[in-house]
């Protein structure tokens, strides 16, 4: 039995538990696909069998990352960018604790990128969702990290001249072991694959496309959208590497051509979580740390046991 | 004062830190000094063991024994001096001269440094020996060691010939040696170290006076150094997960924990940034543990956005700053004081941290405990800042101070049944900032704690956490915050004892005014200036936030005048004991040196001079400032 009672705990959850007794007025706008993340997550949680308390959500900053005001768990609202090192170590401390990090598309493949690479390659068991817009909605559209070339917008006048990031490829790349993209506008996709992500041994990456009906009018609605498993045209195995890369680039390519691709791209069930890569090499301990420090009856070793390499 | 000269490679910090211990083994103090160069192979490095039978607390002035191996990695033997790097194989020969004491001994590899190298680099050795009452022996140490083992063992062969040369047992050196060696590699050293002995004892006319002393200590005694003392402080506080990058001089700490956290049942992570490496300590302390990280300033600044975010969030964690010379990169191996204000100020908004300069050995054990308690308590983050210097010399200590109580306790945290009875909103978040805590930290609930969710931000938020920029709100929460530093001031000045150190007479006219890494040479500064027959002490300030404005008051009014002493080049600490004290313009008056050499006491002791008698000389490669008005 853990010294958090609250993990493990074995009993019938409701959906309504991951509503605050009190619901903020979101700051969100009315049709904003923000909101699709947020129902989404509230279905998801019950069927994972996970309850509020032994859950932490960690956000950035942006509309994204006010998912933690809305949603009823542990909350962690971190800095730009930084969401996930906040998340992992967090992991780490307590691997009890089920652990998801949340952002935008420029918090997380923008300013955030390097611990976005750092993370998937690490292997983290936990959830990263992405909040896709293709802008920068708080801050009033900016071009962002997935904005198509040649968007123009106030700080990209003439046009953007870069070529937008390609995320579900970057994550493959970087070592995610599962990677899937939804939109807000597919509510039963999206709530099966966040299960699938959170139920998933190692780092899931959700690249959610969420519109932007304020900023971003140009981009659709993410409609219609064709989910590549129930497709015809498309065939690949989830588990290769290659015709994952293959079908994640088609994608990738084609959301800039208004055709949304949807589903899971990439799946690998066999590689360790970093937990578990620690724990074998002994760099971690078996049971969560976080647990010594409420349990009274620990002991903890001295400095002084090391003296004798210094007489 | 004995002081190995080698490239960097050639061994010479283990082969000195084994000397030094040897020595210790033996009955003395010791204190090491280390010198090197931003490379990894070659360049002109050197370790400076200073020994005595009575306490030894600095590098002291200068040096009296050279063993000048040579640079056996020199890129570039055959160019001249008025090349960029110059004539490399001969820099730990020729760059040493100017420091060695009158009647100090050299010995140097003539199997690498031979006639001809010193022909070319025109050193002049003779003349100068005979003008300096040096006295010099040239030994083929490269050549002995070749004979009986392998070219890298010839800095055995240096140790053998100084043991000679001083009069020394050889057992301590030879059972240091059998601790970290077996096999071929232990007999080939063995055989060098004793031919090395024998043959200067049988083939050399020693003509100088210098000994090793003899001594006795009352305990067993530990070597130990700045790095070592702060991680073992870590470890006895109840840290069990380091974050970092790779940083000079960090990496000393970070290195340290990495090694022995893991068998103490914790977690060691290198990761990409220091960004993350601050972040992670966040994140780990949020969820119960407790946690560290550090770095030197380059990766310091980097650490500006999790700091601020550990301040507003009230996530305990501790950050080491080990500073090296600045700005940007610097000089990577150089030691310097110039990070104060960037450790003071960096993040925005207004900083709600503790600072603590350690000055020793001890100190950095002692202080780097007291910043996780303070930091676990009143939930804020605590800063260690060591330098350079600290970090990597090494001294002896009573094994017994070591001998201590572990304390794990993770501060104001709440157990399940507490966070049952405690404050909840409606919404049913806990409220883990409540306006009117006690002290100024509001207690918290750890995730995976039944019914303590709360909702950390780095906004400004409501008790339960909540975003809000509430006019009454902010003002509140900012204000109980900022309370906690006037908790903490409280707290130390009632506490046992000072973490800032007195030194000298008490009725003194004089003062001097140091923190951090300085304070012991500029104790022994004040030991020559007694025996000159000045009235001088001096105050060492570790408390750099919040600052301990009464003990510097009682201390600076007791005074006519005083000099600041500091490694940087715009006076910080002398500028942040005006901001805090708002008066004393007028008596502070500042030594300061920049060049990336700490100070020897023979420095501080002429500076003085100079606020006794205007006329007096600054010695060179330091700055005086003058007091307002002066």
């Amino acid at each position: 039995m853990s010294v958090f009672s609250a993990i493990g705990e074995d009993r019938e959850i409701d959906r309504d538990e991951f509503t605050p007794g009190i619901e903020p007025q979101a700051t969100w706008c009315p049709g904003c696909g923000d909101f699709g993340v947020l129902k989404a997550l509230k279905q998801a949680m019950p069927e994972v069998g996970r309850t509020p308390d032994e859950t932490l959500l960690v956000t950035g900053i942006g509309c994204s990352g006010k998912l933690s005001s809305y949603f009823e768990s542990y909350g962690f609202h971190s800095i730009h960018g930084r969401s996930l090192p906040v998340a992992r170590a967090a992991k780490l401390a307590n691997p009890g604790l089920e652990v998801i990090a949340a952002g935008g598309d420029g918090d997380g493949y923008g300013i955030g990128g390097n611990h976005f690479m750092h993370t998937a390659r690490e292997n983290h068991d936990m959830t990263y969702i992405v909040f896709n817009n293709e802008i920068f909605g708080l801050t009033k559209g900016q071009t962002s990290p997935t904005s198509p070339k040649g968007h123009k917008s106030k700080t990209q006048p003439h046009g953007s001249a870069k070529d937008p990031v390609r995320p579900m490829s970057l994550s493959l790349a970087s070592g995610s072991s599962y990677i899937a993209r939804t939109a807000a506008v597919n509510p039963n996709q999206a709530k099966e694959i966040l299960i699938e992500a959170i139920e998933h041994d190692g780092f899931a990456h959700v690249d959610f496309l969420t519109q932007c009906p304020t900023w971003n009018k140009d981009a659709k609605q993410y409609v219609p959208y064709t989910d590549v498993q129930e497709s015809d045209e498309f065939d690949f195995d989830v588990t290769d590497r290659r015709e994952a890369a293959e079908a994640m680039y088609d994608a990738e390519s084609r959301l800039y051509e208004g055709e949304v691709l949807t589903g899971r791209f990439y799946v690998d069930s066999d590689r360790p979580s970093y937990g578990a890569e620690k724990r074998a090499t002994e760099e971690m301990p078996e049971d969560p740390l976080a647990e010594r420090y409420l349990d009274e009856d620990s002991e903890w070793e001295r400095s002084a046991d090391l003296l004798h390499h210094h007489r | 004062m004995w002081r190995i000269a080698g490239g960097s490679g050639d061994g010479i910090d283990s082969t000195s830190q084994n000397f030094a211990k040897a020595l210790m083994r033996a009955g003395l103090d010791v204190f090491t000094h280390r010198h090197y160069p931003s490379r990894i192979r070659g360049g002109h490095t050197y370790v400076e063991v200073r020994s005595d039978a009575d306490p030894v607390r600095s590098r002291g002035n200068g040096f009296n024994f050279l063993l000048a191996l040579g640079d056996s990695f020199a890129r570039n033997p055959q160019e001249g001096a008025d090349t960029v790097y110059g004539n490399e194989e001969i820099k730990p020969l020729s760059e040493n001269l100017d420091d060695l004491n009158e009647g100090g001994v050299i010995v140097y590899d003539e199997g690498l440094l031979d006639e001809e190298t010193l022909e070319r680099a025109d050193l002049d050795l003779e003349a100068r020996a005979q003008e300096n009452d040096w006295h010099v022996y040239s030994l083929d140490l490269r050549g002995l060691a070749r004979e009986h083992g392998r070219e890298v063992m010839r800095n055995t062969a240096g140790v053998g010939a100084t043991a000679a040369l001083l009069d020394m047992d050889l057992q301590h050196i030879e059972d240091l040696m059998e601790d970290a060696m077996t096999g071929d590699v232990l007999q080939a050293n063995l055989d060098i170290l004793e031919r090395a002995y024998d043959s200067v004892r049988e083939e050399y006319e020693v003509t100088h006076d210098l000994r090793v002393p003899t001594g006795d200590h009352d305990e067993q005694q530990v070597l130990m150094s700045g790095s070592n003392a702060v991680a073992y402080g870590a470890i006895d506080e109840g840290c069990r997960f380091i974050a970092g990058y790779p940083m000079t001089p960090w990496t000393d700490v970070f290195t340290i924990l990495s090694q022995h956290l893991p068998k103490f049942g914790g977690i060691a992570e290198q990761v990409e940034d220091e960004i993350a490496a601050a972040s992670l300590a966040v994140g780990a302390s949020h969820a119960g543990v407790k946690a560290m990280s550090g770095s030197s300033g380059g990766g310091f600044a980097l650490m500006s956005e999790p700091l601020g975010l550990a301040e507003m969030t009230e996530t305990p964690i501790v950050l080491i700053e080990a500073m090296r010379a600045g700005p940007s990169t610097g000089m990577p191996t150089k030691p310097e004081q110039a990070d104060l204000e960037h450790i003071l100020y960096t993040s925005q908004g207004d900083s709600c941290r503790v600072v603590f300069a350690p000055a020793n050995v001890r100190e950095c054990y002692e202080q780097t405990r007291a910043a996780f308690r303070l930091a676990y308590e009143y939930q804020l983050p605590a800063i260690v800042v060591i330098d350079q210097k600290l970090s990597g010399e090494m001294r002896n200590v009573d094994e017994s101070f070591f001998d201590r109580e572990p304390n794990a306790d993770p501060g104001s945290v709440l157990t399940e049944e507490e966070i049952r009875e405690a404050a909840h909103h409606e919404s049913g978040k806990f409220k883990r900032y409540q306006h009117d805590a006690e002290n100024g930290a509001s207690p918290r609930s750890i995730p995976g704690q039944k019914d303590g969710r709360f909702l950390a931000s780095g906004n400004e938020h409501t008790p339960e956490g909540h975003i809000s920029e509430s006019p009454t709100n902010r003002v509140a929460q900012m204000d109980r915050r900022m309370s906690k530093l006037d908790s903490i001031r409280e707290e130390l000045d009632d506490g046992e004892g000072s973490h800032q150190t007195h030194y000298g007479p008490e009725d003194a006219d004089y003062g001097l005014l140091v923190w951090g890494s300085q304070q012991d040479t500029v104790f022994e500064a004040v030991d020559q200036l007694t025996d000159a027959g000045e009235s001088v002490k001096a105050l060492g300030v570790s408390e750099m936030l919040p600052y301990p404005e009464q003990e510097v008051t009682d201390f600076l009014e007791s005074v006519e005048s005083c000099l600041v002493v500091e490694m940087n080049a715009s006076a910080q600490f002398r500028g942040l004991t005006q901001k805090e004290l708002g008066r004393f313009g007028p008596k502070l008056n500042s030594l300061l040196k920049y060049n990336g050499e700490a100070f020897e006491p023979y420095e501080i002791v002429e500076g003085f001079e100079r606020i006794v008698s205007r006329d007096a000389a600054i010695p060179e490669g330091t700055k005086f400032v003058p007091a307002a008005g002066d």
